[in-house]
């Protein structure tokens, strides 16, 4: 199983964590200022194209799906997964401390959960060795 | 995101919880099988070393486990519209999350055959927890 991870890999892990959380955050504020879409309205849907805040938050969500696609091509689901939820944690903080949001003490023990989360599988091995596929991909000559 | 999902309708009911249901099922295997398009593919950056980016995004893009994976995460998305007409936004959120991450832990077990141990289990239990506190 390997372990360690190389710098750019952390970086790509801190990537989807701030990428997923901005993105959501830029999609939720340009849609506020866009308004509500039902099924009647969908032409506000296009109109959202034109919301600088929706656009800024496309490129980040493609930004996280691309971290996200790269992250899995060297590191199991199960360890990619903590990552992801810590998304919801910079958004509880950033609601805490830069629009200075009450959060409840639920909130703060979910946070408290969620770190605890990244800290169990962070300390483990990123990916699950297949040492008998690695065995047939050699004999297959790839 | 959330701004343009939000629907209110009478929640708890069995349709309700069918969609949820539906809507995790569907991220699992979305999920899942983007994971394992990954896993055949193998390391990224040893792909482009060789390939180029460009040489990356169409092996990425041709993987038939990828693709199947990015439709199932699209339907999903259209599922969740359908769910919430069915579920408050309040149930549906977290109900959805919570299922989704203990079913990627499960199918990663069994389908992907990675090594979920014991470690791997608290850290899904904690962020399936975590995340419904959160949206609480």
């Amino acid at each position: 199983m390997k372990h360690a991870l190389k710098p750019s890999q952390y970086a790509i892990l801190i990537a989807i964590m701030l990428t997923a959380s901005v993105g959501d955050s830029l999609l939720a504020r340009g849609m506020a200022q866009v308004g509500p879409v039902d099924v009647h309205h969908l032409g506000l849907l296009w109109h959202a194209l034109f919301n600088v805040y929706v656009d800024l938050g496309i490129v980040l969500l493609i930004g996280f799906f691309a971290s996200y696609t790269t992250a899995l091509s060297w590191a199991d689901l199960t360890f990619v997964m903590p990552a992801t939820a810590f998304g919801y944690v910079v958004i509880a903080l950033l609601g805490r401390y830069w629009l200075h949001e009450q959060l409840s003490w639920s909130r703060w023990a979910g946070i408290g959960l969620i770190v605890c989360a990244v800290g169990f599988v962070a300390g483990g091995p990123s990916r699950t060795e297949h040492p008998e596929l690695d065995q047939m991909d050699a004999g297959a000559g790839r | 995101m959330k701004t343009l999902l939000v629907q209110f309708a009478p929640t708890g009911s069995l349709q309700a919880w069918t969609a949820i249901l539906l809507v995790a099922a569907l991220a699992v295997v979305g999920e899942v099988m983007i994971a394992a398009g990954m896993q055949q593919l193998g390391d990224l950056d040893d792909i482009r070393a060789v390939k180029g980016l460009g040489g990356t995004i169409a092996a990425v893009l041709t993987n038939v486990r990828f693709v199947t994976g990015a439709l199932c995460m699209a339907l999903n998305f259209f599922t969740m519209l359908a769910a919430l007409s069915l579920a408050n936004l309040s149930l549906a959120g977290p109900a959805i999350a919570a299922l989704t991450y203990i079913g990627n832990a499960v199918a990663a077990k069994f389908f992907l055959r990675e090594r979920v141990d014991k470690r791997r289990w608290m850290a899904t239990a904690f962020v399936a927890l975590g995340v419904f506190l959160l949206s609480r």
